[in-house]
């Protein structure tokens, strides 16, 4: 297996699949001749050519609706939203119409659309260019919402969204393009979907996803030096979400601290901490604790911005008030 | 245009108008929910733009599209049974009036969010486009549409592509009950199409003759690979935006002196003066519609709800 960074990992999956698939494209802003703004697709427009590799105008309702049009006449798009603050712009294209058409017009609508994306906060890039607004997209019955932690998921992710049938939203993190992982090589997927236990523990169970997923990993080695052993596990899949390994893992440990980086209010947390007093009140031994934004927009100034969102040390705090 | 090509004009036109009448009167009873946008006094735009497509070219538009839908091929039943929100119906009784469909028939709905459906179009032809298949896309929308941004980020897209496609504007002169005056900086639509360097003509909505014209040269020049193109289509609704609609926004007078140029009387007039078909074959064909129109909406009231499973059916192609 190569160690290879979040970059190389979704870069490689996208690239499998158009080796593989002719009706698999991409389609943004900058994919092509700038070679991505994150650099993933470098080198692809050079090989997959101007017609696989579609440099749009700023129009993101164009880019996501015409990926929609495409994908309804059996391609397989790979419409990337340059950041997921630009999603608003094509708000209206991604639940009025992707996420209804299937069900709308009773099954004969099929819209098999990949929607890249990249979200998250922490690079001073102010209020309107730092969200993590993931949860929003999770509300809406239609869209699969995907978001790896691992460059492994990612990549068994991206394969397996471009796959599918339906519309997925692929929210990748931004500080995380440069963490390496183990990826296995050639035809691999993960299936959407399914949580996973990314650390195995018995004293805690930490519910988290995408960037939380390093902070979390952080925490729990060093409350192991404390004795205390977390138990990590990875949603990968906002929507449909898998709660089993979540409740399996918190009728072992009845204690759980979930971790995003959103804002706490109506919150990925919110779903997860009801899930959880509705499916295994009976275990419940401590409140569960959500750890999330401050609830205010980003802001620039570096430190008032690191403030705001969840670190390390808050992670183990929260674990410590539900021990 | 051979004789029989009249008449199928006909038939779809006054099919519609018999439909859209009787759809009236179920909504009144109560057997028809949500909104019902009628097509009355537009019969002649989808049925002159329609008539000269190939079955590879793509059909899609607005939520006034019932008529739409019976231009693009799809049975009056079906038609009928959606509105009526049953099994039978052509989205399964999960649309309703303004979210009728049939891939099959390469109409592609049914669009309800003002504009929305112009990318989607785009996408359409893009499909085509990059899978180097024949089809051109026609996408009808109303004047209203061109007020927003999606409309502007379609046709800047088309042409910067190259695409495939028909824009074609239903200007019925109101935007729900704005005017077009009072609503778009200017009054003639298609000058919109000029800013981003589309070809584009008007005509005249209420004469089929001369939309199917218009529609049979514009899609012939896509079709050579010229790119985009713009009609639009000036019309009249002779009924409000919707059931329930006051009419505040317009006089009597207006809508009776659009109404003695009914699309349906002048077509008929000028079939019969013409020598094309006789008076006494106008009617047979005029009963045959009633007898179709009947017979969909008894299809349609005896046909039976969705079972309550299918309220979870389609909401994922895949099991996750």
């Amino acid at each position: 297996m190569a160690r290879l960074t979040m970059r190389e990992a979704i870069s490689q999956a996208l690239w499998e699949e158009m080796e593989r698939d002719p009706k698999v494209f991409i389609m943004g802003e900058e994919v092509g001749v700038w070679g991505g703004t994150y650099a993933v697709t470098k080198g692809f427009y050079d090989h997959f050519g101007a017609e696989r590799v579609r440099d749009t105008p700023i129009s993101e309702a164009a880019i996501i609706g015409a990926g929609i049009g495409a994908a309804l006449t059996g391609l397989r798009p790979v419409a990337e939203l340059m950041t997921i603050n630009f999603a608003f712009s094509a708000m209206d294209h991604i639940v009025n119409e992707a996420a209804k058409m299937h069900y709308m017009f009773g099954g004969q609508m099929v819209l098999p659309l990949v929607i890249r994306t990249v979200g998250g906060g922490g690079r001073q890039l102010g209020a309107t260019h730092s969200q993590t607004p993931d949860a929003i997209f999770a509300h809406f019955p239609g869209l699969v919402v995907v978001a790896p932690g691992t460059p492994a998921d990612a990549k068994g992710l991206l394969k397996a969204a471009i796959r599918s049938n339906d519309p997925v939203m692929f929210i990748e993190h931004a500080t995380l393009y440069q963490t390496r992982g183990e990826v296995p090589e050639g035809d691999y997927i993960v299936p959407i979907g399914k949580s996973t236990v990314q650390r195995p523990g018995k004293d805690v169970t930490i519910v988290t996803y995408s960037k939380m997923l390093e902070l979390s990993l952080k925490a729990a080695d060093q409350l192991a030096k404390e004795g205390v052993e977390a138990e990590i596990v990875d949603l990968r899949t906002l929507r449909p979400l898998d709660m089993d390994p979540v409740i399996e893992s918190f009728k072992k440990t009845n204690r759980a601290v979930i971790v995003e980086e959103g804002w706490k209010s109506y919150g990925v947390g919110s779903e997860i901490s009801a899930r959880i007093y509705e499916e295994a009140f009976d275990y419940v031994d401590a409140p569960v604790k959500r750890v999330a934004q401050k609830e205010v927009p980003l802001p620039y100034n570096r430190t008032l911005e690191q403030s705001a969102i969840p670190n390390v040390e808050d992670i183990i705090q929260a674990v410590k008030e539900v021990l | 245009m051979e004789k029989q090509e009249y008449l199928d004009l006909y038939h779809q036109m006054v099919a519609i108008r018999r439909m859209e009448e009787r759809a009236a009167e179920l909504y009144q009873q109560g057997k028809i929910g949500g909104f019902l946008h009628l097509y009355i006094g537009q019969e002649a735009v989808s049925t002159g733009l329609i008539a000269p497509r190939t079955p590879d070219d793509r059909v899609i538009t607005a939520y006034r599209d019932h008529g739409v839908a019976y231009n693009s091929g799809l049975s009056a039943r079906e038609i009928m049974a959606e509105l009526l929100g049953k099994a039978t119906g052509c989205s399964k009784g999960k649309g309703g009036s303004m979210h009728m469909a049939d891939v099959k028939k390469n109409f592609w709905g049914g669009h309800a969010i003002v504009g929305a459906h112009l990318p989607l179009a785009a996408g359409l032809a893009l499909g085509d486009l990059y899978s180097k298949t024949p089809g051109v896309t026609i996408c009808m929308f109303g004047d209203g549409a061109t007020n927003i941004g999606y409309f502007h980020e379609a046709l800047n897209l088309s042409k910067v592509w190259n695409l495939p496609v028909l824009w074609v504007c239903e200007n019925n002169q109101y935007g729900m009950g704005t005017s077009v005056e009072r609503a778009s900086a200017v009054s003639e639509i298609r000058q919109k199409a000029e800013g981003y360097g589309i070809q584009n003509a008007q005509v005249d909505g209420m004469n089929a003759l001369k939309v199917r014209e218009a529609s049979a040269k514009m899609l012939s020049e896509i079709r050579a690979g010229g790119g985009p193109r713009f009609l639009e289509i000036n019309t009249y609704r002779f009924r409000g935006h919707s059931m329930g609609d006051p009419e505040r926004y317009r006089k009597a007078d207006e809508v009776h002196r659009y109404q003695e140029n009914d699309p349906i009387g002048m077509f008929r007039k000028h079939i019969i003066e013409n020598g094309i078909a006789s008076e006494d074959e106008i009617i047979k064909l005029e009963d045959a519609i009633e007898e179709e129109v009947r017979d969909a909406v008894e299809f349609a009231e005896n046909s039976p709800e969705p079972a309550p499973e299918e309220l979870f059916t389609n909401v994922y192609v895949e099991t996750y």
